[in-house]
């Protein structure tokens, strides 16, 4: 290949990178209407899947359960025995699947959630994962190095404390206990589901403190 | 199966790089995508473990340049070409030209969807007593099966202990290919950094998995 259709075909192929996105919508879209004409899916259900995502799962889920759990020992004594009958005890809290693992940290013992074979995720608890909890870097170096991927958010742990990183392998779901923030003594259980972050809960990053801006 | 999706402990994928502010869905496709993939599934097409083999059974290069929801529609695509419910006639015309494999329970319709928003229930009844119990020392067995597992590769034939065990569970190398729920009880176990990555490794690291019976052995 000269030089010259080399060029070409490397701005060939950039073109077709940008239409991709289109190609991959229409294909989705004739999917959608093959599997409708087949009876298989009605589109009302999918919009309402999507809204459900949209509304009904995300982090609020999860800050409450860790809320409740810095506010109400007895609730995280629970919380960490069987924390699919404890959270399930919480009315507002949207019910989760038979198996999920709630872990503590610790001045001693750092907790860091990941999936290395797909995305397993506690969506219940803390919405669709972010791209990068799905995406290869996570994924590939949590198990080996994960001082390196803390530090990749900019999160720094004790070189003494213990890191306990969970891969999750199977159906079991794994919802990070953070440590309560020093300062909110006499915090109500609502403010102190502000300071609980999402990360804080995968083990990529610490609650809020208080006074920071959330 | 020995796949690149198995990338635990991989080099060379570069820093984590997360997204401030990121949106549920960056493109309005990939909500469709996922919806589909959740409404065939409750309509009896495939279950977790199936959709879970097809998006590792992509092509390592295709698998790797695929964005996470992309990865989803081609894997829900083969899957339904495989069993059934869609014909290359179907997808070559836009719009079904072939008649309907019949599927149970079926359509999953609006009433319904806010059942499928409930995890499913994977514990299972014990068919035989455990194996093992917390404390045991256990092997990953050195196993490659070609088909769908949940024992990841940078694991294998290394020692660890048992943490705790989670009850029976359905076991995802059988219920993949159709062979069946086949409950295996389910222990955690973990490792210590250098056990899997060798003396150079962070001494204050440790690595748990979540392993079925089967994976592993007495040491």
């Amino acid at each position: 290949m000269s030089e010259h259709d080399h060029d070409h075909h490397d701005h060939h192929h950039h073109d077709h990178d940008h239409s991709d996105l289109s190609e991959t919508e229409l294909r989705v879209r004739a999917l959608e209407s093959i599997l409708t004409e087949k009876g298989y899916i009605e589109p009302a259900a999918l919009d309402a899947i999507v809204q459900a995502y949209e509304t009904k799962i995300g982090p609020h889920n999860g800050a409450q359960v860790v809320a409740r759990a810095w506010s109400d020992p007895a609730f995280k004594t629970a919380l960490l025995e069987d924390a699919t009958k404890a959270v399930g005890t919480l009315g507002h809290v949207s019910r989760v699947g038979d198996h999920l693992v709630a872990v503590e940290n610790t001045p001693h013992r750092h907790n860091m959630v990941v999936c290395t074979l797909c995305s397993c995720y506690p969506w219940e608890m803390l919405g669709l994962p972010p791209v990068w909890y799905k995406a290869s870097p996570y994924r590939s170096r949590a198990v080996k190095d994960p001082r390196g991927v803390l530090a990749d958010f900019g999160v720094s742990v004790p070189k003494e404390t213990e890191i306990r990183v969970w891969d999750s392998t199977a159906e079991t779901r794994f919802l990070v206990l953070p440590m309560r923030p020093e300062g909110t003594e006499g915090w109500s259980e609502q403010q102190l589901a502000e300071l609980v972050t999402r990360d804080s809960m995968i083990g990529t990053g610490f609650p809020r403190k208080p006074g920071a801006r959330s | 199966m020995n796949g690149v999706h198995d990338m635990g402990g991989m080099d060379g994928f570069g820093k984590v790089e997360p997204e401030p502010n990121e949106p549920m869905f960056h493109q309005v496709w990939e909500s469709r995508v996922l919806a589909m993939v959740r409404a065939m599934g409750a309509a009896g097409a495939f279950n977790i473990d199936a959709s879970r083999f097809y998006r590792e059974a992509l092509p390592p290069h295709v698998y790797l340049s695929s964005s996470y929801y992309k990865k989803w529609l081609l894997g829900l695509e083969d899957l339904l070409l495989d069993k059934g419910y869609l014909a290359k006639e179907d997808v070559a015309a836009g719009h079904a030209v072939k008649p309907a494999k019949p599927l149970a329970p079926g359509k999953l319709s609006v009433s319904d969807v806010e059942r499928t928003m409930v995890r499913g229930k994977f514990g299972r009844a014990a068919p035989a007593p455990a194996k093992f119990k917390a404390g045991d020392r256990v092997r990953a067995r050195n196993i490659h099966p070609a088909t769908h597992t949940r024992l990841p590769r940078y694991v294998r034939g290394h020692v660890g202990i048992v943490e705790r065990d989670h009850g029976c569970h359905v076991f995802p190398d059988t219920a993949a290919n159709d062979a069946g729920e086949n409950p295996q009880w389910l222990y955690t176990v973990v490792f210590d950094g250098h056990e899997l990555w060798g003396p150079d490794a962070d001494p204050t690291v440790k690595i748990s998995i979540d392993a079925f019976e089967p994976y592993l052995e007495h040491v």
